[in-house]
């Protein structure tokens, strides 16, 4: 039997829609402790991240970029949650909200619960993961020095 | 009279019988996501109608066996499958010769095949002349070909409708240029290349012309010879034939000259561990067992396309890319890329605010399929200053209605995103 159609509404959730029209914390940032970029060669889009770390701890998190609102509300979304976060926290949330928007198995931390329903289309999963990929990627070997991310 | 009655008398044509022609199409025939499908992504991949899946089914129920390679009746029988597929290539492009259609996987490998067998002729400071509009696959086997050679590329810029800078093709046209490379239809802009007058200047330096006809074959009469040119390309699955076949048209005089493109069996004459001679055209550049069921389902293609009329086709074509134009224009906060003055089959836009991403699972959900990126064709993009856009392209037995539809998606979309 064919899945249930799933609801748009459900996908364009406000909040999703409210993160991808004024994203937060996007601004380059001039020196950065961690940064990497990312492309989704799906619609070219490409998003930078920049973290700076003060004794052990995410102190400020932003990014560059263009991108569909789903991709924009989730690197929005994580620029707030990662904040706070020492760098080993960050790279697990990352690895599980990674897992969860894949499978839609599990639940996703604060406002990115209104992600959630990206798994029902395949084809956006990746407009999610993006970021988180990417904080992932920035925080690779954990305390090297921007720039050779 | 409808628009669509008015336009295709006004081309000299009869009216294309649409419903009769949907009828063929097996897959227009369902919903999705509760709406009928309005497949609008024909620039991506065509549909195939009954009488190609037919074709194949066919040929592998009664006739399948290897070619060149048996006496028994089957493999006689899909010889002259592969070869009548063929047949209908050369008729379709109004090649000279059978020999001058060798089968690709597609327009991809086709232009590969070009690039690498031209390579071992480059030298350094010699020139590929390409667009600003080109498809990656037009692009990317040339830039192969140049960081093996010293080779260089000449990239002819586009102006902001979308139109090639005819004066700067031929300022650039000179005495290291070795090849011109170009679409004769871009599949990102839908502009329509002046590829005879493109060709007559090249000629008249002695240089020879490839032209990237993925996006032409099914909206446009194509004529080799009247074009002249050395290189044609096309695929089967973007005119209604089957994924995995493809044609490179080459002018005799050019596939002797080149130097095979694979090795192994089917091209050659005689091995043996010191000397191998090369089968004659166009085997000498198809290399193993070929893809027998996709020339099959290709020749049903153009017997079906030929059928209709490609000037009954490319009438009907331009009568929905005119409305299409004319309503998505109308909706605040859109822009359109490629407003050249001659178009084939393909509307592109921006929707401000908007995503084409958003844009095309927003749509999606309605039923209509277009596509949203890039397009391969990330230079365009560039040139245009944005990410990507959405797409519309319409094939013979898309309708009017399917557009009203597609202007109706759009306006969901707006309300919901921007
Ligand atoms: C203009 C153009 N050239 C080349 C190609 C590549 O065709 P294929 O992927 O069938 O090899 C395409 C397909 O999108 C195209 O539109």
């Amino acid at each position: 039997m064919p899945a249930e159609t799933p609801s748009l509404a459900s996908l364009y959730r406000q909040t999703v829609l409210e993160h991808g029209r004024q994203p937060h914390n996007l601004r380059p940032m001039s020196h950065p402790d961690h940064l990497a970029s990312a492309d989704n060669p799906l619609c070219g889009d490409r998003i930078t991240l920049y973290l700076q770390e003060r004794e052990g701890i995410l102190s400020d998190v932003s990014f560059e970029g263009r991108g569909c609102a789903i991709s924009l509300a989730s690197a929005s979304m994580l620029t707030d949650i990662v904040c706070g976060l020492s760098p080993g926290e960050a790279r697990r949330l990352a690895a599980s909200v990674v897992e969860t928007l894949g499978s839609g198995k599990g639940g996703l931390p604060g406002e990115l619960a209104a992600l959630g329903e990206v798994h029902a289309y395949p084809a956006r999963i990746r407009c999610a993961t993006l970021a988180w990929k990417t904080l992932d990627a920035a925080l690779d070997g954990a305390g090297r020095p921007a720039g050779t991310a | 009279m409808s628009a669509q009655q008015a336009s295709a008398s006004a081309a000299g044509t009869a009216p294309l019988d649409v419903a009769a022609i949907r009828g063929d199409f097996p897959i227009l025939h369902q919903q999705v996501n509760g709406y009928p499908l309005a497949y609008l992504d024909n620039a991506a991949s065509y549909q195939r109608p009954r009488q190609v899946i037919e074709a194949i089914t066919h040929y592998y129920t009664h006739d399948h066996a290897n070619v060149h390679r048996g006496v028994h009746v089957l493999s006689q029988r899909a010889t002259d499958a592969q070869e009548a597929g063929r047949e209908a290539a050369r008729r379709l492009l109004n090649a000279a010769e059978r020999a001058e259609i060798v089968f690709t996987r597609g327009t991809t490998e086709a232009i590969n095949l070009v690039a690498y067998a031209l390579r071992e002729s480059l030298r350094p400071g010699d020139e590929i002349l390409i667009s600003q509009m080109e498809h990656h696959s037009n692009i990317v086997p040339w830039q192969l070909a140049c960081q093996r050679t010293g080779a260089r590329l000449n990239v002819v810029p586009i102006n902001a409708r979308g139109e090639l800078e005819l004066d700067e093709f031929h300022r650039r046209l000179n005495a290291r240029t070795r090849l011109v490379a170009m679409a004769h239809v871009s599949n990102a802009l839908g502009t329509v290349n002046p590829v005879a007058e493109i060709t007559a200047a090249a000629h008249a330096r002695g240089i020879p012309v490839l032209l990237d006809g993925a996006q032409a074959i099914a909206h446009r009469k194509v004529d080799v010879q009247a074009l002249g040119c050395d290189f044609y390309a096309f695929s089967g699955h973007k005119m209604c034939g089957p994924t995995g076949i493809g044609v490179l048209y080459g002018r005799r005089e050019w596939l002797e000259r080149l130097p095979p493109f694979q090795g192994g069996g089917d091209m050659i004459l005689s091995v043996s561990f010191d000397h191998t001679e090369y089968n004659e055209l166009p085997y000498k550049f198809e290399a193993g067992t070929p893809d027998v069921a996709g020339a099959v389902g290709l020749g049903a293609a153009i017997g079906y396309l030929e059928g209709i009329g490609l000037d009954a086709i490319a009438a009907h074509e331009d009568a929905l890319l005119e409305h299409a134009t004319r309503a998505v224009s109308a909706l605040p906060g859109v822009r359109i890329i490629g407003e050249a003055a001659e178009k084939a089959g393909v509307l592109s836009f921006d929707i401000e605010g908007i995503h084409p991403h958003d844009l095309g699972t927003v749509l999606d959900h309605q039923g209509v399929a277009i596509r949203a990126g890039h397009h391969c064709a990330m230079p365009v993009m560039d040139f245009f200053h944005v990410a990507g856009t959405a797409r519309a392209s319409f094939a013979f037995y898309n309708t009017h209605e399917e557009i009203e539809q597609l202007v109706a998606a759009l306006g969901v979309a707006r309300r919901m995103l921007a």
